[in-house]
């Protein structure tokens, strides 16, 4: 997938994703996961094109609905995204050292969510419902059980050979 | 007039699965996928090609099912025609259990589960304690069907609670059945969902909306995504019955983000629904219409509460509204709306089938039925049961559950997630129900159970809930946003060892505070997990403000890292391993950390030969 930032958007892009769901307020929402699934982040000039386009709804309102939920980022994510899983059972059986492993092997600063090589983007989510394979890591869509801060380093530096 | 003859789906269903030779059932929930059950079902497609060639067998099937609950297990692969389940199955195992029992009918013992207190080996599923104690009426088919199959679902009853409530025609005979039956919303609230329905339909009339709340934002709950992408006919059945009952055409299904294969599997089961005439436009031919939709949240906690949900559904930021007015006068677009959990829903064909006194057997006086909860944390058999209202904490952890992990001491068990209080040794042989888990502070919440045992620190558990709720809060009302920002930092405070006794009055009065002021039930609740431990805990609580200890030795401020003298044979290495140059000390004599530098990394510890240095 290709990431857009910065360079030209292609607007026509957005109208079909409008289009395809419909040009109403209440598929505001799904339209924004469109969009970052095509994009891969919600590029602040879709965000206002979007209000405008829209009856009902204003740059204003799209940008307060972008930043509202989690889901949606506003600054490209990295080509492998980490979710990292701190619900209770994760947490209980010890999913901070894996978080702790990953920042220090991805080397992130305070605040940083992406790897400086824009290989890797990192974040925890509350609950994935894999309880039962705690401590659980998920990149890219691929689940990665009972994880252990050996362990992803393991997996990040595999990826990290084969896809950069 | 009802133009579908379910009894002839049934046989329809039932001959195609005749003719789908052995069944191999194989557990295809997200846990198992994780595990590589999606390995393990392309090995036996591939192998099982030539069956007939090598049994009496003419065809072999292997079927990719829903969570099974046994989650600790997993791979899970059932064979119900040789009555055996194998457990923790990998890719590598499957030529094995085809070459052996399939085609030599010798089950494999190795992959059989073993119980701990007898030792034996176990061949069915129904023997094996986890599954025995356990009472599966919204999770039946969970485990038992492919998933991705409408005939399969019909073959197992599905959609014939709804042709009979469409020949008898009759609404309100179906909401006094779901009245009588004493189901009791399982999202949390555990409002009465005939009530509820009731209520919904005395404005119907006009537009009027179903709604399924499948955000399941607990932490440490999957109940609801079990019953989503194991039997999401069930669902879709419960919703349509509901629909009918209360006049509305129309529903959305709330499915959360972090669901994919929920959402994948729902899709599908709706569309083959649509296909088969049971859902959407005349359903059975009837002049009942029934328009299902999906939408998917996009991570907000919060949007599990039913007034954010819809705002969510309309598009907006999901920030709850005030009730009055309640959803089933003005909801969703404005208008009546029915929202109800899906394992709520999940039950109603249930109910239906068998009838409300038989569903108001199980239970306790105030609390019917069955309850699915998801049991995890430190406890030897992680997973997801369904037990009748009413059985004991004791009964859940220790005997299905299996016992603490490492037969470790007992602490606590956490229920009802960020919402909900903790459960100590003397609600062990507490029947759990609604009433009884509120008198005790806690509730049952979605059914989400983490298991605690001495090696976890209470006071950081509640820092952990708080935490999530803060960060959860939308932030529309003051007592919320702020309360429990403050909680959080008096929290922080007493885990970094800088707590004061006059903290923990603070505590106690801004969790009073944020309780009475908010809006909804994020930060009614948000304060529960705090109370509860302080009620419960508050020892652990005093230990760390006054002496500065972590009783559990897990806050890391609290650690103390010491080298016993006696021990301590001077040779270097931990002072060598040491990444801050804490340790100081000559050769052939006792080493010292310097508690002032020491950041309590415990590299040391691991680097000692002596087994000289502890934590304290």
């Amino acid at each position: 997938m290709s990431t857009q930032c910065g360079s030209k958007i292609d607007f026509k892009q957005v109208d079909e994703i409008i289009q395809s769901y419909g040009s109403k307020k209440s598929n505001l929402i799904a339209i924004l996961q469109q969009v970052q699934e095509k994009f891969r982040y919600l590029p602040e000039d879709v965000m206002t094109y979007i209000g405008t386009k829209i009856e009902g709804l204003s740059p204003a309102t799209v940008y307060g609905v972008a930043t509202f939920y989690t889901q949606f980022s506003l600054e490209p994510k990295g080509k492998y995204e980490i979710r990292v899983c701190d619900g209770t059972a994760c947490h209980v059986r010890g999913s901070m050292p894996v978080l702790n492993a990953i920042k220090a092997r991805l080397n992130l600063k305070e605040g940083q969510l992406t790897s400086d090589d824009a290989l890797f983007s990192l974040e925890t989510v509350s609950c994935l419902g894999a309880c039962g394979l705690a401590p659980v890591v998920v990149i890219n869509g691929t689940v990665y059980p009972q994880m252990t801060s050996d362990g992803i380093k393991v997996i990040l530096d595999t990826i990290a050979k084969e896809g950069a | 007039m009802v133009k579908f003859d379910i009894k002839k789906e049934q046989e329809k269903a039932n001959e195609h699965i005749k003719e789908q030779g052995l069944r191999v059932l194989v557990c295809a929930g997200t846990g198992c996928v994780a595990n590589g059950s999606l390995k393990v079902i392309e090995k036996f497609r591939e192998l099982g090609a030539n069956v007939s060639t090598l049994t009496s067998y003419d065809k072999m099937t292997v079927v990719p099912t829903g969570c099974h609950g046994f989650c600790e297990q997993g791979v899970l692969v059932i064979i119900p025609d040789k009555d055996i389940t194998y457990v923790r199955v990998k890719e590598a195992d499957v030529e094995e259990i085809y070459q052996s029992h399939i085609v030599e009918n010798k089950p494999v013992e190795r992959l059989l589960y073993t119980d701990p207190h007898t030792n034996q080996h176990i061949h069915k599923s129904e023997d094996i304690n986890f599954y025995a104690k356990q009472t599966r009426t919204a999770l039946a088919n969970c485990g038992h069907i492919n998933a991705e199959s409408i005939e399969e679902a019909i073959a197992v009853r599905g959609y014939e609670a709804l042709t009979k409530v469409l020949e008898e025609n009759n609404p309100d005979a179906v909401i006094k059945e779901i009245e009588d039956s004493g189901l009791r919303g399982r999202g949390g609230g555990g409002f009465p969902t005939g009530r509820k329905w009731r209520f919904t339909a005395a404005n119907m009339g006009g537009k009027s909306y179903v709604v399924c709340n499948g955000d399941e934002g607990d932490p440490g709950a999957f109940m609801d995504r079990s019953v989503m992408e194991g039997d999401p006919h069930k669902l879709l059945e419960g919703m349509a019955i509901a629909a009918f009952a209360i006049g509305a055409d129309e529903g959305y299904i709330y499915v959360r983000a972090e669901y994919p294969l929920a959402i994948k599997r729902l899709r599908k089961a709706i569309a083959d629904a649509e296909a088969a005439g049971l859902l959407g436009k005349n359903i059975m031919g009837t002049d009942f219409s029934f328009e299902l939709h999906i939408k998917e949240g996009a991570g907000a906690f919060v949007c599990g509460e039913e007034t954010a949900l819809m705002a969510s559904i309309e598009g907006e930021r999901g920030m709850p509204r005030s009730k009055p007015p309640f959803p089933a006068y003005k909801g969703l677009f404005g208008r009546p709306t029915l929202i109800n959990n899906v394992e709520t829903l999940a039950n109603v064909p249930v109910i239906l089938l068998n009838g409300a006194s038989w569903f108001n057997s199980f239970g306790t006086e105030k609390s019917k039925g069955t309850k699915t909860f998801a049991l995890t944390g430190e406890v030897k058999n992680t997973g997801l049961i369904e037990v009748p209202m009413g059985t004991t904490l004791r009964e859940i952890v220790f005997d299905i559950g299996g016992g603490i992990r490492g037969d470790k001491k007992f602490k606590a068990v956490q229920i009802g997630g960020p919402s909900g209080g903790c459960l100590t040794e003397e609600h062990l042989d507490m029947p759990m129900d609604y009433d009884n888990l509120i008198k005790a502070g806690a509730m049952v919440g979605s059914g989400g159970l983490v298991v605690l045992n001495e090696d976890t620190c209470i006071v950081e558990i509640a820092r952990f809930f708080m935490n999530f709720t803060q960060n959860e809060s939308c932030g529309k009302c003051v007592p919320c946003r702020e309360g429990t920002k403050q909680m959080l930092k008096i929290l922080e405070k007493i885990v970094a060892g800088r707590g004061e006794m006059e903290d923990l009055d603070t505590l106690e009065e801004l969790a009073i505070a944020v309780k009475d002021g908010s809006l909804c039930g994020l930060g009614k609740t948000a304060p529960n997990p705090v109370l509860s431990t302080l009620k419960y805990f508050r020892d652990e609580y005093i230990a760390h403000i006054r002496d500065k200890k972590c009783p559990a030795g897990v806050c890391t401020a609290l650690k103390k890292i010491v080298i016993k003298e006696d021990l301590c044979k001077g040779c270097t290495k931990c002072a060598r391993t040491c990444p801050v140059g804490a340790i100081s000390g000559e050769v052939k004599l006792p080493h010292v950390i310097d508690q002032s530098k020491c950041i309590k990394c415990e590299a040391c510890l691991g680097a000692c030969p002596f087994k000289a240095i502890v934590k304290e």
